[in-house]
C-alpha cells in the first residue's frame, strides 16, 4: 500500500514584517532616509510632512517609510477580506527624480521575490490628486497579473505650489501585495509574523474603529474639534507673518500643519458618519485645503526666502 | 552587369528612421498622437519644400512613437534668385565705371562687381546681381523639424518631469532615434541626444538595441518583444482571441473599443484565458461585463446560447505564462472584484430602492439646484406631464403612474454601494434592483434605461415610460443650469448639457413622440418654481434652451439623418417646435428638391427676401395689397396665381401633405418669373412701389411656413 506522505510545506511568500524589512532594506540603499510613520492620524502616505513638506523647494531628499492610513469611511468592521479601516502603505521620495525610477521601482520588486519574466506587470495610466492637499501629479497605478500594487507619481504641486525639481513618489499597498506573495485570499489570513497573522495583531482594532467611526461617535464634538483645530493653524499662520530673523527660523509651521492633519481627519470621521452633505463636503474640504497651501507656502519662505515661486492656488 | 550610375544627391532619395522613447503613454492617447506625429512632420517638411514623394508612416507602442519617412529627397533644389540694387543713373558714372554704391552693393550680395547687370524695370534700368539660394540638406532640415515635430504635439494634460524649466510632454522621454539613411542624426530632444539605440519590451527585450533602419528596427524590436505596428498588434490579438474561442466552444463577447485599448496598452500582447466560479454567474450579466471589461478590460465569453460563460480572456503584456502564474493572479483579481460585487448586490438590496430616496437629500446635483432629492421631485412632475400630454393626445400607452414611479426610482441607485464602486453602472444597477424587487418591467426598465441616449449612436429607451423619465430628467437638467447660468461653452461642459440636448432629440425623432419643446421647456420652468429649489427661470432663459435644443436638433437631423445644412435651415427658419413635424417638412422638402421648378423658385425668393431686405420691409407686416394698383399683367396673374396657390397649401398644409403642398408652391415658378421679367418692383410711384412690395412681402410668409426657399442652395455653413 501506498502511503502519502504529507510533506511539511514551507509557507509561500515573505512576512509582513519581511516584506516591510525587504522594502526598507532596499530603498536604504538606493540613498533613502528610513524615516518613521507619522504620529498623527494620516489618510494616506502623502500626508506625512516628510512627503508633503518635505517635496518643496530646491534640496534633494530621498526617504522611505511606512505610513498606516486611516480611512475611517472605508472600514468594514472586520467582514471584508479585502478592505481596511486602517491599511499600511510603504511610501518613498526620491527627489529629484532619477532618470531610471522606473528600473529602479522594478528591482524593488524583484527584491521581494517578484520574477519580472514569469508576471504581467504594467504601468497603467492614473494621475492622482489630493483635492484636500491641493496636491497632485500624473502617473501610473502599476498593475501586477492585475492587480494595483503601487501607484507611481511624478508630483507636479503640493499645498498648490509648482514643484521644481520634481519628485517622484512611490505608495506600495503593502497589505495587498502580501496577500499576493503569500497567496492567500483574506488579509486577516496573512502572516504577519513566522507565527502571527494579520488578523491577530489587527482584526480587533478594525472591528472596533469601525463601530466608532459609523456608530459611535460623537458627530458634534467631532465638528467642534474640526473648528479648534482650524482655529490653531489659522492663528499659527497668522503669526508667521509679522516673524524675521532667527524667531522667523523657529516659528512653528510644523505645529500648524498638525492642526491641518487633525481637521483632516476629523473630516473623514464625519464623513464616515454621514453627517456631512455633498455640498457642505465640497466647502469643508476647501477649508482643509486652504491650511494645506497656506502652510505650504509658509514653510517654503521659512526654508529658503529665494527659493519661493510664485504661487498657484489650487 | 554594369553598376548603376550614381545619382547625383538631388535625385538620390533618403530614408529617415525616427523614435521618440517614453514611460508608458496612457493607452488611449496613443492613436491621435500617432496620427499628429504624422501629420506634423508632413506639414514641417511641406514648409520645407521636401515633401514631394514623400511617405509618411507612424506607429507607437505604449513606450514609443514611431515615424518612418520614406521618398525623402536628399536635399532642397537651388533656388535662384535676382536682387536689385540702385539704378543705373546711380550705379554707374558718366564714362560708365562702377560707382561706389554699385561697388557696395556687389559687397553686400557677395559677389564680384563685374557680375553685376542690368535689368529693365517699369522703373527704368536698374543694377541686378544674381543670387543662388543653396538649397538645404534632409539631414539639416530633420535636424530642425523633428524636434518641432514632437514638441507641436498636443495632449490633454502634460507634465514635466524635472521641474518648472524642464521638457513638458505626456509621460518623461527617455531615448530618442533618429537615423537617416543608416548616419545618426545630431539634435537633441528634452535635452537627449538622438541616437542610433532603442530599447526593446520591458522585460523580455534588451535595453540597448542598435538599428539601422525601419525594417532592421521593426526586426529587432520583434525579437525583443515589441510589436510596433498596432495593426499587427491587432491582428495577434483577434487571432489568439479566436483561437481560445474554438478551442473552448464559445464565443467572445464583442466589444471593438477594448479590442483597440488592449491593441495599444501592450508592447507584446498575449491572450490567455481564465475562469471564475461558476457561482458568480448569479450576478446580472452586466455586472460580470462591465468589472470584466472596464475594470480588469477582460473580454467576456458566451456560450452559443448567449449566456455568459464563466470564463474570460485577458490579454496580457509578455510572451507567454509558461507557469500559469499571471493566469492565476488574473483569476485571483477577479474573484475578489466579483465578490465584491456581489457583496454589493445582497447588501444594497436589505432594504428597498425606494428607501434610498432619503439619502439623495446628500447627494448633491448642483449647488444651486439642490440634491439630487430635490432633483427626483422635478423630473417627476415633468414627467407626469409628458404623458398626460401625450395620453390626451392619443398615445394611449402612455402611463402618468409607471412614469411618475420611475422617475421616484431612477436617482436612487446613485445612493448604493454598488453604484458609488461601480459608478458606470447608474441606471442599470437602479433598473436591475428595480426589477429584482418585483417592479413592473415598464418601470425597471425605464429606470434602467433612462440615462439613454448617451451618444449620437446609443439607442433610446426601449418603453415609453423610459423616453418620459429621460426626456423629463434631461429638461431639468438643461433647464435648471440655464436657469443658474451653467450654459456650456466652447469645450466646458461640466453637466453634458449638449448630451442631454442630443438624447431629447433622439427620444422625440425616433420615438415619433408628439413634443412641442416650448410647452416642455415651460413645463420643466414650472416643475423648478414650484418644486425646491423654487427658482424662476426668465423667458430670456427659456428662449435659450430652446435655442439651444434646437440646434442639436440641426445637428442631429444634419449628421445623423443625412439632410443638407441648407434643408435644415429652411425647416427651422420656418419654426420646429415640433422636431416630428419639421422632420415630415424635410422629409417633404428633400423629396421635391430635384423638382424642375424648385431651385429656381428658390433663387427668387432669396431675391424677394434681399429685396424686402433692401426696402426695409418686414415679411409679417400688415398691409394688405390692393389690386386696384395693379399696372401690369404680370403682377395681376402672379397676385391671383398666389391668392389661389395659398388656400390650396393652407389646406394641404393641415393634412400634414407637405410635398403635395410643396410642390403647389413650386407651380408658383411661371408666374413668380413673369412677375420678374415684366415688372419693376422699385416703381417710381411710391403707392405702386408699396404694393409690389407688400405682394412680394406676402408671398414670403405665406410660401415660406412649411419651409423657408430663401435659405435653399445657401453655401455650406458650419
Amino acid at each position: 500500500m501506498k502511503v502519502k506522505v504529507k510533506l511539511e510545506q514551507k509557507p509561500r511568500g515573505l512576512t509582513f514584517q519581511d516584506l516591510i524589512l525587504k522594502l526598507s532594506h532596499f530603498w536604504v540603499k538606493q540613498g533613502c532616509v528610513l524615516q518613521q510613520p507619522y504620529d498623527v492620524e494620516v489618510g494616506a502616505g502623502t500626508m506625512h510632512p516628510e512627503t508633503f513638506l518635505r517635496v518643496l523647494g530646491p534640496h534633494p531628499y530621498r526617504v522611505s517609510y511606512v505610513q498606516p492610513s486611516r480611512r475611517p469611511a472605508d472600514g468594514r468592521y472586520g467582514e471584508n477580506p479585502n478592505r481596511l479601516y486602517k491599511h499600511s502603505q510603504f511610501q518613498v521620495i526620491l527627489k529629484p527624480s532619477p532618470v531610471d525610477v522606473q528600473d529602479v521601482y522594478l528591482k524593488s520588486l524583484g527584491a521581494i521575490g517578484i520574477n519580472l519574466k514569469e508576471h504581467d506587470i504594467r504601468f497603467e495610466e492614473d494621475n492622482w490628486e489630493s483635492p484636500t492637499l491641493g496636491a497632485w501629479g500624473i502617473g501610473w497605478q502599476v498593475l501586477l497579473d492585475g492587480l494595483e500594487i503601487t501607484q507611481f507619481t511624478y508630483f507636479q504641486q503640493s499645498g498648490g505650489i509648482d514643484l521644481d525639481p520634481i519628485s517622484v513618489e512611490l505608495t506600495y499597498g503593502l497589505e495587498r501585495i502580501c496577500a499576493f506573495l503569500q497567496g492567500v485570499e483574506s488579509v486577516y489570513d496573512l502572516r504577519w509574523s513566522a507565527d502571527k497573522t494579520y488578523g491577530d495583531i489587527r482584526l480587533m482594532e478594525e472591528q472596533q474603529f469601525s463601530e466608532y467611526s459609523f456608530d459611535r461617535s460623537d458627530a458634534a464634538a467631532i465638528r467642534s474639534e474640526f473648528e479648534l483645530h482650524e482655529k490653531q493653524a489659522k492663528e499659527l499662520l497668522d503669526g508667521f507673518k509679522g516673524t524675521a530673523g532667527k524667531d522667523r527660523a523657529r516659528y512653528p509651521i510644523l505645529a500648524a500643519y498638525d492642526h491641518c492633519l487633525k481637521c483632516s481627519h476629523l473630516f473623514n470621521l464625519m464623513d464616515a458618519r454621514g453627517v456631512i452633505s455633498t455640498t457642505e463636503r465640497a466647502a469643508l474640504m476647501a477649508r482643509v485645503r486652504t491650511l494645506a497651501c497656506r502652510t505650504a507656502s509658509a514653510y517654503l519662505e521659512q526654508i529658503s526666502p529665494a527659493a519661493q515661486r510664485p504661487e498657484v492656488r489650487a | 552587369m554594369k553598376p548603376a550610375p550614381k545619382s547625383a544627391l538631388k535625385d538620390k532619395s533618403v530614408e529617415l528612421l525616427f523614435e521618440v522613447g517614453c514611460e508608458e503613454i496612457p493607452a488611449g492617447m496613443l492613436p491621435k498622437a500617432e496620427e499628429e506625429l504624422r501629420t506634423n512632420i508632413e506639414k514641417l517638411l511641406s514648409a520645407e519644400s521636401l515633401s514631394e514623394g514623400v511617405t509618411v508612416e507612424t506607429f507607437s507602442a505604449p513606450r514609443r512613437l514611431t515615424a518612418w519617412v520614406r521618398g525623402l529627397p536628399a536635399k532642397q533644389s537651388d533656388v535662384e534668385s535676382e536682387v536689385t540694387g540702385p539704378p543705373k543713373s546711380v550705379a554707374y558714372d558718366s564714362v560708365g565705371a562702377p560707382t561706389r554704391a554699385a561697388q557696395s552693393f556687389a559687397e553686400k550680395q557677395h559677389v564680384h562687381v563685374n557680375a553685376l547687370y542690368l535689368i529693365q524695370t517699369p522703373k527704368g534700368e536698374y543694377l541686378a546681381a544674381k543670387q543662388i539660394k543653396l538649397g538645404k540638406t534632409a539631414e539639416q532640415i530633420l535636424t530642425a523639424i523633428l524636434p518641432r515635430a514632437v514638441h507641436d504635439l498636443t495632449w490633454p494634460r502634460s507634465m514635466t518631469w524635472t521641474g518648472l524649466d524642464g521638457t513638458r510632454f505626456i509621460r518623461p522621454i527617455r531615448w530618442i532615434v533618429a537615423v537617416l539613411d543608416g548616419k545618426p542624426l545630431k539634435f537633441s530632444i528634452a535635452g537627449l541626444p538622438a541616437g542610433d539605440t532603442t530599447r526593446g519590451h520591458r522585460f523580455i527585450g534588451s535595453n540597448s538595441i542598435r538599428v539601422r533602419n525601419f525594417a532592421d528596427y521593426e526586426k529587432k524590436l520583434h525579437s525583443n518583444g515589441a510589436i510596433i505596428r498596432p495593426s499587427r498588434r491587432r491582428e495577434k490579438i483577434e487571432a489568439e482571441l479566436n483561437a481560445h474561442a474554438k478551442h473552448g466552444s464559445f464565443r467572445i463577447h464583442e466589444d471593438a473599443d477594448l479590442r483597440r485599448l488592449v491593441t495599444y496598452l501592450n508592447e507584446f500582447p498575449t491572450v490567455i484565458q481564465g475562469d471564475f466560479d461558476p457561482a458568480f454567474l448569479s450576478l446580472p450579466d452586466e455586472i460580470l461585463i462591465t468589472v470584466m471589461r472596464d475594470h480588469q478590460k477582460y473580454f467576456a465569453v458566451e456560450k452559443k446560447n448567449g449566456e455568459l460563460a464563466p470564463h474570460f480572456l485577458a490579454v496580457i503584456n509578455i510572451a507567454k505564462d509558461s507557469k500559469g502564474l499571471i493566469r492565476a493572479g488574473h483569476e485571483r483579481v477577479l474573484r475578489a472584484r466579483f465578490a465584491d460585487a456581489q457583496f454589493f448586490w445582497q447588501s444594497d438590496q436589505k432594504c428597498r430602492l425606494a428607501d434610498y430616496l432619503p439619502k439623495l437629500e446628500r447627494v448633491t446635483y448642483e449647488s444651486r439646484l439642490g440634491s439630487y432629492r430635490d432633483k427626483v421631485e422635478r423630473v417627476r412632475a415633468i414627467a407626469r406631464w409628458l404623458t398626460e400630454q401625450w395620453f390626451n393626445l392619443g398615445l394611449l400607452q402612455a402611463h402618468v403612474a409607471e412614469a411618475d414611479r420611475a422617475a421616484e426610482l431612477a436617482k436612487c441607485d446613485l445612493a448604493t454601494e454598488m453604484v458609488r464602486e461601480f459608478t458606470e453602472l447608474q441606471g442599470i444597477v437602479g433598473g436591475l434592483y428595480a426589477r429584482a424587487q418585483g417592479e413592473p418591467d415598464e418601470v425597471a426598465d425605464a429606470v434602467y434605461d433612462h440615462y439613454r441616449p448617451v451618444g449620437l449612436e446609443d439607442p433610446i429607451p426601449r418603453n415609453l415610460t423610459g423616453c418620459a423619465v429621460s426626456l423629463a430628467d434631461k429638461l431639468d437638467s438643461i433647464v435648471g443650469c440655464f436657469a443658474v447660468g451653467v450654459v456650456p461653452t466652447g469645450s466646458s461642459d461640466p453637466y453634458a448639457l449638449r448630451r442631454a440636448a442630443l438624447g431629447i432629440v433622439k427620444i422625440i425623432i425616433e420615438k415619433k413622440l408628439p413634443v412641442s419643446l416650448s410647452l416642455a421647456i415651460g413645463a420643466a420652468a414650472k416643475a423648478l418654481l414650484t418644486h425646491k429649489p423654487k427658482r424662476g427661470v426668465t423667458p430670456e432663459q427659456e428662449t435659450q434652451v430652446l435655442e439651444f435644443i434646437l440646434d442639436r436638433a440641426k445637428f442631429v437631423l444634419r449628421e445623423k439623418e443625412g439632410f443638407g445644412y441648407d434643408e435644415v435651415s429652411a425647416v427651422f427658419r420656418a419654426g420646429a417646435d415640433d422636431l416630428l413635424d419639421a422632420r415630415k417638412r424635410l422629409v417633404a422638402l428633400k423629396a421635391i428638391r430635384k423638382s424642375k421648378n424648385f431651385e429656381p423658385l428658390a433663387v427668387s425668393f432669396k431675391r424677394i427676401r434681399k429685396i424686402l431686405e433692401k426696402a426695409n420691409v418686414s415679411a409679417g407686416q400688415g398691409r394688405q395689397v390692393n389690386p386696384e394698383l395693379f399696372e401690369n399683367q404680370a403682377e395681376r396673374h402672379l397676385y391671383s396665381t398666389a391668392r389661389e396657390a395659398g388656400s390650396k397649401v393652407q389646406s394641404l398644409k393641415r393634412e400634414g401633405k407637405y410635398q403635395e403642398a410643396l410642390e403647389v408652391i413650386a407651380g408658383l415658378r411661371p408666374a413668380v418669373d413673369e412677375f420678374f421679367d415684366g415688372v419693376m418692383v422699385m416703381a417710381e410711384n411710391e403707392a405702386v412701389r408699396a404694393n409690389r412690395l407688400t405682394l412680394l412681402a406676402e408671398l414670403l410668409r405665406e410660401f415660406t411656413t412649411v419651409a423657408d426657399f430663401s435659405e435653399i442652395g445657401g453655401e455650406e455653413r458650419r
